[in-house]
């Protein structure tokens, strides 16, 4: 059997042209899916069982009902549990975590926080001028890649959205676009741009607000280098910039991470705010996980906030107090259940050595760095390739991952469900 | 001999098409490495794939050096996992991200090897019980 127009459910892109071919249940062949997507539906090992750590400190298999009831009453006698993860499941199992959150009084925060939650506190200073791929496909003749590398990341993003294809007013491709790269290390994506611009390491946000100055007539003022670039390099950009009918904007860890984090997004936004004074400028963070912008919206729209702590019988925003990583550093999270991530891998190692002190649950298909240190496991089964879900593009466009294989394993949803059912009180809304 | 470097962290190919099969040789080939420019590698006497211990003042680790072209003098790349998180700045300034890119440290030829996954995890648990 061939399933086509499958969803990839491993990054941000959500390539929605796949051919999967299934054979006794098994899925023999995916075709245009990249490596990073193929690999994933292909499928990697798996955990067998639910487990639990015995009294000599190996993980031991268990029914799932034994699994379960552990999670339930590490959760329950927690007094300030961190419920953190869900980038890569669907926002039905989101919304359940909330749901769990919002009984258990916990904080509910995300992968975004490590990867691209400075720029969601940049965009809510500055709101986000943004565009859907399709009309950055179809219009948009610069693009602009600012610290990320989709060649690695997102390999399939420039074949699809930004970079090759014929759009509707763009009838030569990539000859009708020009790309600029703005990165620390010449990566495989600025080797084949038309223009790039090797900055010093934590220089973004002079080299944008230089940008920003000459842009807005203000050249005289900017000195004739500014990190690491010459100022005729940043008069050509800017020239560019300005010129050009239609300009896409798309950045990654390059600048969330780097000195400045949420001030540098902060800087990119006003500069495509300045340059829609002239042109038509858009700009869209490059997500990583395939539904780490669901969370975003599920929690945005059950809580109010992106990310959020239920601890104070309302809900509280403000990363940098309430974030995993801070928390994890001042050692307050006594107990942790860790769905669809892997917070032992990305984590630094102050953290995961707190983590690691504390009851920990995983919820995961697969094992991995979390597993070594977790109390509980508990598999699941993958959304979009053996079960279905909603997941959010890196534009905001929600599409429906399908199913495609029947599988054993329980869902994100289920599992959730079960401990929501666990721990609930009388009056809890569930 | 020694050499300052520059820490930044970040994504690969390679480690992406691992991310869910960490237990993997692969997934260790790909993340615990550590790529620097051709002047670095020649001022550290050392040739592709051999030992060095990387330390910042959160920490230190063993990983294989490789070359990157791309890379300026001073400038290192980890991919991201558990090997590059053993040297990275945890301190979030107040807006909940870790400090994975521009971590001031060094790199020095190490007699080590590197650490496989479950030994890594094994020391964060802070237990004996473990394969390690």
């Amino acid at each position: 059997m061939e399933i086509t127009d499958a969803i990839c459910s491993f990054c941000g892109s959500l390539c929605d042209d796949l051919t999967v071919k299934v054979e006794d249940n098994k899925i023999v062949d995916v075709r245009r899916a990249c490596r990073l997507g193929a690999g994933k539906i292909l499928g990697h090992e798996r955990i067998n069982s639910p487990m639990i750590r015995n009294e000599a400190g190996k993980l031991e298999e268990v029914s799932s009902d034994s699994a379960i009831d552990k999670a339930s009453q590490i959760l329950l006698h927690a007094k300030r549990p961190l419920l953190y993860g869900w980038a890569s499941t669907s926002c039905e199992a989101q919304s359940k975590g909330i749901l769990l959150g919002e009984i258990l009084g916990a904080v509910v925060d995300s992968t975004a926080s490590i990867c691209h939650g400075p720029t969601t506190l940049g965009v809510q200073e500055k709101g986000l001028p943004t565009a859907s791929l399709g009309q950055i496909k179809n219009r948009a003749d610069l693009i602009i890649f600012w610290g990320c590398n989709p060649i690695h990341a997102h390999p399939r993003h420039m074949s699809r959205y930004s970079g090759y294809l014929r759009g509707f007013f763009l009838d030569r491709g990539r000859q009708n676009r020009k790309f600029i790269t703005v990165d620390v290390r010449m990566t495989e994506t600025a080797a084949i741009s038309d223009e790039f611009l090797q900055i010093e390491q934590g220089s973004d946000y002079v080299v944008l607000s230089a940008l920003r100055a000459i842009v807005n007539g203000k050249g005289d003022l900017v000195p004739d280098v500014v990190g690491g670039v010459s100022k005729e390099e940043l008069v050509h950009l800017s020239d560019m910039m300005r010129s050009c009918r239609f300009g896409a904007f798309f950045f990654g860890m390059g600048l969330t991470q780097s000195k400045g984090r949420y001030k540098n997004i902060d800087c990119a936004l006003s500069l495509t705010n300045d340059l829609n004074t002239r042109t038509k400028f858009v700009i869209t963070p490059l997500r990583g996980h395939y539904n780490v912008t669901g969370f975003g919206q599920v929690c945005s729209w059950q809580t109010g906030f992106p990310a959020v702590d239920l601890s104070r019988g309302a809900p509280y925003y403000n990363p940098g107090e309430m974030s995993a990583n801070d928390l994890l550093m001042r050692d307050e999270v006594d107990a942790s259940l860790i769905v669809a991530s892997d917070p032992a891998a990305h984590f630094p190692n102050a953290s995961v050595r707190n983590l690691a002190k504390h009851p920990l649950i995983q919820i995961d298909p697969y094992a991995n760095a979390t597993t070594e240190i977790a109390d509980v496991v508990i598999p699941t089964a993958i959304v979009g390739v053996e079960t279905e879900g909603t997941a959010y593009r890196m534009d905001g466009l929600s599409l429906r991952l399908r199913k495609l294989v029947d599988s054993d394993y329980p869902d994100d949803e289920e599992i959730l469900d079960k401990i929501i059912k666990k721990v609930s009180r009388e009056g809890d809304v569930c | 001999m020694k050499c300052d470097v520059n820490i930044i962290t970040g994504r690969t190919i390679d480690q992406g098409a691992n991310i869910d099969n960490k237990l993997s040789s692969d997934y260790f080939n790909a993340c615990a490495r550590c790529e620097i420019g051709a002047e670095d590698l020649k001022t550290l006497g050392l040739s592709e794939g051999s030992h060095v211990k990387v330390s910042t003042e959160f920490g230190s680790v063993v990983v294989s050096i490789a070359l990157c072209d791309g890379n300026r003098r001073g400038v290192a790349f980890i991919p991201m996992g558990p090997w590059a998180n053993a040297v990275v700045n945890p301190d979030t300034h107040g807006c909940g991200m870790p400090g994975f890119k521009g971590v001031l440290g060094s790199i020095e030829p190490a007699d080590e090897k590197p650490l496989d996954l479950k030994a890594l995890m094994s020391l964060y648990r802070g237990d004996t019980y473990g394969d390690y």
